[in-house]
């Protein structure tokens, strides 16, 4: 069964902010909501590193977990998608995300706060595949189109990947093994649980003294 | 009079009757909106789950360009 989701690749993303653009356009997504946005750290320094992040449809959700009216859904394939018609704005997925990726609209007065909107993995939502409505709510269906999210195919170094958790995997072991490094992933194990990464030099330290 | 006197009582009475509850009910932890389809049940899949994941998975190799370079 296929199990989606993203994986961004440090080593290789050089902050061009075209999965950003991507996704604004492909979903038209209103000013001032960014569904995908590219966090850079040590900026302008040397070493510094890029990831892009988005939701990461997380296996055990907390947005999911903490939502009042309970309108989020996970699809079959993994993907953690709600139902606008049903949200409040009440702005609890934002607290619980550790990825900061539920956005609101602010169009009205005295910082009025609209329906949540975030990344759908270009999988639509309740609506009817393909039609205005849906695209209107949530942006494009491009999974039942047979595609993947724009933001990953229109990445330029292919630092972004998106698909299939098995595939995935292939593509980045592959990758991993051949530059001989860059195999630990931000936000990993937040996002998809505890696997057997090593502990951060940090701990190390630590358990020393 | 009496006529008027018990219609208007009958109609005090069953105000309330035509109105349905307003107010959605939760239950925790279950999804209560609308279902959605799913992916694979366009054309031209039209159900074929195993169709859809090998065309998906297909697509993911792509992103892999040592194999679609070399």
């Amino acid at each position: 069964m296929a199990r989606m989701k993203f994986l961004c690749d440090s080593e290789r993303c050089i902050e061009c902010n075209g999965c950003v653009t991507a996704c604004k356009n492909e979903h038209e997504v209103p000013w001032g909501i960014n569904r995908r946005r590219v966090v850079t750290l040590g900026d302008g320094q040397p070493g510094e590193k890029s990831v892009s992040v988005a939701c990461m449809h997380c296996s055990d959700a907390p947005c999911m977990a903490v939502c009042p009216v309970d309108c989020f859904y996970h699809t079959d394939e993994g993907v953690v998608l709600h139902d606008k018609d049903m949200c409040i704005g009440c702005g609890y997925c934002f607290y619980a995300c550790p990825f900061g990726a539920p956005q609101y609209p602010q169009n009205g007065a005295f910082g009025q706060r609209g329906k949540m909107d975030k990344c759908t993995f270009c999988a639509g939502g309740p609506e009817a595949d393909n039609s205005q409505e849906e695209f209107e709510h949530y942006g494009r269906n491009r999974l039942a189109e047979g595609k993947l999210p724009l933001c990953a195919e229109m990445c330029s170094t292919k630092a972004l990947l998106a698909g299939d958790a098995d595939v995935l995997a292939d593509v980045f072991r592959e990758r991993a093994l051949t530059r001989g490094k860059g195999g630990e992933l931000w936000g990993w194990s937040t996002a998809y649980g505890k696997g057997d990464m090593p502990p951060p030099p940090e701990a190390k330290k630590k358990e020393a003294k | 009079m009496k006529t008027l006197l018990i219609s208007s009582a009958v109609a005090l009475l069953l105000t309330a009757c035509g109105e349905y509850p307003q107010t959605v009910v939760y239950k925790q932890g279950e999804y209560q909106g609308k279902t959605d389809t799913r992916p694979y049940d366009n054309p031209p899949w039209n159900g074929d789950k195993a169709a859809w994941e090998n065309d998906i998975r297909g697509r993911g190799q792509n992103q892999n360009e040592y194999k679609r370079v070399n």
